[in-house]
């Protein structure tokens, strides 16, 4: 049997044209279940006994949630490979996830006020998952800053790629430290998601929705790393034939 | 090992001694902030009182980021830094020496200024105690864990905010215990529970973020 | 799930300011996303093509 060489790809010359023919079908993956998973967000799913056609936001919040933790780790495994394997390729796609990473996070902070305003009267709630969710955005945003804030392009990659590590180390710690100070402060703990009965339409709304925004962020994180490829490696013969071709 | 990570010590006790004011200007920013909250709140007691623990918290975390700075960048310039990294002694050990001097220097009287300022905030004597142990456990992590943002943006631009950006995030389960351990001694739930989590993280952080302090020296300094 | 009608619909049971608003914010910023993305990788082709064009010239001038 043929062993499939994938050491290849870990060149920037050779996954620039692989990810641009993987574009397109995680595009139509992510075009066709989201349209999927909005029918079944509002045509199929039923009203909620206790939150009415409000608790519909979930629909985009949870996901949106499961992406910006999903992402961060990814991002951190890739900037681990950087450091550990000095592979350039890894930290380019450790930096092209941190955008919608934040971007994620920062739909489910806005959806989670936008849930938490009718059902529990505030635009914040201090919650044990909206905190972390903020707090996470801090992490992304350090990510990106420190990035940007060092000139040396390899001394940048590594140094936030460090940083990364750290933060998924750290993000269990501050997740059970949030959750502490959250239930302690809070007879009644209070929960975004603790007034949804969860019926089986839900769920697998859910989960399509989720599937979604994995694809449009594989999509997304892939040309954006076609992008970070190309102002890294300009000068060389093979961007040149590339953009000869039109790619 | 210990007679390297003395002599660390030693140095960067002495090179602060003759340059006390800068020790002096993070004790005396932890004063003011400390003493501004009220100010902008009220003098309600029972205000005051709620505040207090995580006040003076919040000021700690602020003060300690502050003197982050000083932290290598003298021996960056100078370039001393470079010689501690091409040593044959473990590079983890003289950042562990450069971290508790640090810590002597800014860590230490914070702690002991802040039953003085905790009486601004109308604080039992039982709460000033729990106060007093949990900055105790957790100033030395501020400043462990302060080391790696401080290496990561050794040289930068913008550095001083740009480590605070990096570094509050990873200070929040410090804060969230350290805070909490007062308010849950007066509110007669016991500190011991905040008091363990604070030790739990400190003997970690003592272990592995000198290690990781020296990688982040390594890269900024290649 | 049977909305009756458009209107009702929209009103989402009169939740529509925050259930559209989530929706249509996320909409938008992913949108923009795609958008920028667009653009930051017709700037570099841009300048790369420029960048590629010279040194060709320069290439051909030498030659000749």
């Amino acid at each position: 049997m043929r062993t499939i060489n994938w050491f290849k790809y870990s060149s920037p010359a050779s996954f620039y044209p692989l990810a641009g023919k993987l574009i397109p079908y995680f595009t139509v993956l992510a075009v066709v279940l989201t349209a999927v998973g909005l029918y079944m967000g509002f045509f199929v799913a039923p009203t909620d006994y206790k939150q009415g056609e409000g608790y519909r936001i979930m629909f985009i919040h949870v996901p949106a949630a499961w992406m910006s933790m999903f992402i961060y780790l990814v991002m951190a495994v890739y900037a681990g490979a950087g450091l550990v394997f000095n592979t350039r390729l890894s930290s380019m796609m450790a930096s092209a996830l941190a955008p919608t990473g934040a971007l994620f996070t920062f739909l489910a902070l806005w959806t989670g006020s936008f849930w938490g305003k009718p059902m529990w009267g505030a635009w914040w709630v201090w919650d044990a998952r909206l905190t972390s969710e903020l707090i996470l955005l801090f992490l992304y945003i350090g990510f990106m800053s420190l990035k940007a804030a060092i000139d040396d392009p390899r001394r940048a990659a590594r140094a936030s790629g460090l940083l990364a590590i750290i933060g998924a180390i750290n993000i269990p710690i501050i997740y059970f430290s949030v959750q502490w100070w959250n239930t302690l402060h809070q007879g009644a703990s209070i929960s975004i998601t603790s007034g949804t009965s969860m019926e089986a339409t839900m769920l697998t709304t859910l989960l399509v929705m989720s599937f979604a925004f994995w694809m449009y962020a594989i999509a997304v994180v892939l040309a954006r790393v076609r992008c970070e490829i190309l102002e890294a490696e300009g000068d060389t013969e093979w961007v040149a034939a590339q953009l000869g071709k039109g790619q | 090992m210990l007679t390297a990570l003395w002599w660390v010590v030693v140095r960067d006790l002495t090179l602060a001694m003759r340059r006390r004011a800068d020790v002096l200007t993070t004790l005396f920013f932890f004063v003011i902030v400390v003493s501004l909250f009220p100010l902008g709140v009220g003098p309600e007691m029972n205000t005051l009182r709620l505040m207090g623990p995580g006040v003076v918290w919040v000021a700690a975390l602020l003060a300690s980021m502050l003197s982050l700075g000083r932290l290598f960048s003298a021996d960056y310039i100078d370039g001393s830094l470079e010689q501690m990294i091409l040593t044959p002694r473990p590079l983890a050990v003289l950042v562990l020496g450069k971290v508790l001097s640090h810590w002597l220097v800014s860590g230490v009287p914070l702690v002991l200024m802040a039953p003085l300022l905790g009486v601004q905030y109308g604080l039992s004597a039982q709460a000033l105690g729990v106060l007093v142990v949990s900055l105790l456990l957790g100033t030395p992590v501020l400043s462990l864990v302060g080391a790696v943002g401080a290496a990561l943006t050794l040289g930068l631009r913008g550095g001083g905010v740009l480590v605070s950006l990096l570094v509050l995030p990873l200070y929040i389960p410090v804060l969230i215990f350290g805070a909490g351990s007062v308010e849950a001694s007066v509110t007669g739930l016991g500190a011991q529970a905040h008091l363990s989590l604070l030790g739990a993280i400190l003997v970690p952080a003592l272990v592995f973020t000198p290690w990781a302090t020296g990688w982040a020296l390594r890269i900024s300094m290649e | 799930m049977n909305w009756g009608s458009a209107g009702n619909f929209f009103a989402m049971g009169g939740y529509a300011f925050y259930v559209w608003g989530s929706y249509g914010v996320t909409a938008l910023f992913l949108v923009l996303e795609i958008v920028l993305l667009v653009l930051r990788k017709r700037t570099i082709t841009q300048r790369l093509g420029r960048r590629i064009r010279m040194r060709s010239e320069v290439k051909n001038e030498a030659q000749t």
